[in-house]
């Protein structure tokens, strides 16, 4: 399995390096973010397997983000983080197409399994579309 | 008219919100109401009747009179006439006869014979008749009675033929033994000297005029001279000569006829026609006995009384049916308007503590979350170093930042799980299964409460359509309930059963103290509690609302001392309320 390239973006500075400089120990190469704005130019740029993004966020949401991830990049898969138990906007980016949801604060873990599951998802789509 | 109205607003002022919330107890409040509405309206219906009875009363009895009077009037004005022109016919005849003749011509025996058989042939009605001196000495005289000689000098009637020139009589027995009456005329001779005729004159004749108005049996008319004395026979006030037995009538000499009610006997009504004769001062007397004069007024009071009393049972009946069926009508309406209100309130005090729990959980999760990563990372960094000074010590502290950040995690998902508790989310559910998570949760509490906790599950049971979180909810409070009711080392029973094709049920019975009688009909209600101090009110009211909202019912029966039985019925498949459950 070859490294899985991560996008995290998130508005809080602490938690975003902090969870950042963790992945990184475990072989997740990770880019971090604190703006939808400044993650959308990224992945004009480069391409990333598996994003994860924050709902709260002031400027652009996580919501908008996503939407704007599957028009540039519809490969990519996203897991959405909420600060509160707003199930309707989960809902509404797993209907946007986001891979899963995690409730903040959550167990790494478990972060880490549906990062894993998500990249595996990605490739299968990737072989599809090649086939 | 402003206190007017403000009293009538004060009066039918209805349930207000301010009103459901006052001291006084809904029901008086009510009971006034229907009061004071039956007052105004009874008043605003009865009273034109009644004044419309009395006066209708007061006419009928009028006409009724007028028409009983009027013949009475005529009559008495007709005899009296009649009584006048009898007397002036009698005095006019000795008139003619004291101016016809001399002294000495009248003073001659044959001559007064003859005179007397002539009178007697046109008035049948004289009895003698004498001539009399000036000295008052009967001179010659013509009758059956020896009266010749007889001196008059000092007698009254003398004396007043002197002054006045002529005299009738009161009607008397005299020694001529029979009721009769005298006319005397003076004749006035040249030299001062005077002479008088004085006939005798039988009342018979007068009898006979007065019986001849064929009056009705009950009925009575006479004659009475000034002192009350009857001059003519009476049916029923006395004979002749008797007094008259009623008071005298106060009269002015009025020629027309008066007829005036009096109240004689027990009350009843006589009617008393008067009429003064012209010639004499006698009085007419007319009197007609009640029951006859006022049988048609009776027969017209008593349906006028019947009616009015009829009308009046009606319009009460009728105001109290609608008066009561108004206020009830009220009283519902103010109740479902304070129900919804306080639903409102209730409502309205769960989205706020919606809102609050979803924004607290919100801002503590962030920085919980933070020292979730930091933590985590320190451990990254200790697990990954070959040597870490007291690396032992500082992964168990590691651990119970962990730790206790998983149970700040509890609190605000619970906190959030709170605010989403309005939603219905259906799932399918095994009841067994939920309620022995439930019963989890309560174990510890009876065991170390000693509560004999028995458990009776229908193996049959279908699962169900429901929403999981709700039902948890629901049974959490009754049998939360239901072991706050008991005492240690009570009993408390749990029995599902299918209780028909479309509803599972579930009972929860305890044998603790059970619920006074009087508070049955209240114990769903918002806000209504008996832990004065820690029960908020809320808690059965949530479980019946969210049992009506999944479909079913919650029922209860319960006996002060015996112990409670909550029924929970639940239909098996759920109806979806995708849109009721979004207020929060």
């Amino acid at each position: 399995m070859e490294t899985i390239r991560l996008l995290l973006v998130d508005d809080e500075e602490d938690f975003r390096t902090t969870l950042a400089s963790r992945l990184k120990k475990r072989d997740i190469d990770v880019t971090d973010v604190g703006s939808g704005n400044e993650a959308i130019e990224l992945i004009r740029e480069r391409s990333f397997d598996v994003a994860v993004l924050d709902i709260k966020m002031p400027g652009m949401d996580g919501i908008e983000t996503l939407r704007q991830f599957k028009k540039i990049a519809p490969l990519i898969e996203v897991i959405l983080l909420t600060g509160h138990g707003s199930v309707e906007a989960g809902i509404e980016g797993m209907r946007l197409g986001a891979y899963d949801y995690l409730m903040k604060p959550y167990n790494v873990k478990d972060l880490l399994l549906k990062v894993e599951d998500a990249y595996r998802r990605k490739l299968l789509e990737e072989t599809q579309q090649r086939a | 008219m402003v206190w007017i109205k403000e009293r009538f607003h004060k009066w039918t002022r209805i349930g207000t919100p301010d009103s459901l919330y006052n001291d006084e107890p809904p029901q008086k409040h009510y009971d006034r109401l229907r009061r004071n509405l039956m007052i105004i309206i009874l008043s605003m219906a009865l009273t034109p009747m009644i004044l419309m009875a009395i006066i209708n009363y007061h006419q009928y009895r009028n006409a009724i009179r007028d028409e009983t009077i009027k013949p009475i009037q005529s009559l008495l004005t007709n005899l009296k006439h009649v009584l006048d022109i009898f007397l002036a016919e009698r005095k006019s005849s000795l008139n003619l006869i004291a101016n016809s003749y001399d002294f000495e011509e009248i003073n001659n025996q044959a001559k007064l014979n003859k005179i007397f058989m002539v009178l007697r042939e046109e008035f049948k009605e004289f009895v003698d008749i004498g001539v009399i001196d000036s000295s008052g000495l009967q001179k010659t005289y013509v009758g059956p009675y020896n009266l010749k000689g007889k001196d008059y000098k000092d007698q009254s009637w003398f004396k007043e033929v002197m002054v006045r020139n002529e005299y009738i009589s009161d009607v008397f027995m005299g020694y001529r033994r029979f009721p009769h009456f005298v006319i005397a005329v003076k004749r006035d001779l040249h030299n001062g000297e005077f002479w008088v005729i004085r006939a005798t004159i039988d009342t018979a004749k007068f009898n006979r005029i007065i019986t001849s108005m064929e009056l009705e049996p009950e009925s009575d008319l006479f004659l009475i001279n000034q002192d009350g004395i009857l001059q003519t026979p009476s049916r029923y006030h006395g004979n002749v000569l008797d007094k008259y037995p009623l008071s005298m009538p106060v009269l002015t000499q009025i020629s027309s006829a008066v007829v005036q009610e009096t109240y004689v006997s027990k009350g009843y009504q006589t009617l008393i026609g008067y009429a003064c004769l012209d010639i004499k001062p006698f009085i007419l007397i007319f009197i007609k006995k009640p029951g006859e004069i006022m049988k048609t007024w009776f027969a017209l009071k008593s349906e006028l009384f019947w009616v009015l009393f009829f009308s009046c049972i009606l319009i009460i009946g009728a105001t109290y049916g609608i008066v009561k069926t108004l206020v009830r009508h009220i009283q519902e309406s103010d109740e479902r308007r304070g129900t919804a209100l306080r639903e409102a309130q209730y409502a309205n005090k769960l989205a706020s503590v919606g809102r609050l729990a979803a924004g607290v959980s919100h801002e503590i999760n962030n920085p919980l979350a933070i020292i979730n990563e930091k933590a985590g990372l320190m451990k990254d960094i200790i697990e990954r170093s070959e040597e870490f000074p007291e690396r032992e010590k500082f992964l168990k502290l590691i651990g119970s930042i962990h730790g206790s950040v998983e149970r700040s995690k509890v609190v605000t998902h619970r906190l959030l799980s709170f605010a989403k508790r309005m939603d219905v989310a259906l799932e399918n559910i095994d009841l067994a299964d939920l309620l022995k998570e439930v019963i989890g949760f309560l174990e510890r509490e009876a065991f170390h409460r000693n509560i004999d906790l028995r458990l009776n599950f229908d193996p049959k049971l279908p699962r169900i359509i429901s929403d999981k979180g709700q039902l948890q909810q629901v049974f959490l409070n009754i049998i939360t309930n239901a072991f706050e009711a008991v005492e240690n080392g009570g009993m408390v029973h749990i029995i599902t059963s299918i209780k028909d094709e479309s509803y599972v049920q579930v009972v929860v019975q305890d044998n603790g103290q059970g619920i006074p009688e009087k508070y049955l009909p209240h114990i769903f209600e918002p806000f209504f509690t008996t832990k004065k101090k820690y029960g908020t009110g809320l808690g059965l009211s949530i479980t019946y609302g969210i049992v009506q909202k999944l479909g079913g019912d919650l029922t209860v029966q319960s006996k002060e001392g015996d112990g409670t039985t909550f029924t929970v019925i639940i239909p098996t498949k759920s109806k979806p309320y995708l849109e009721e459950g979004n207020h929060v």
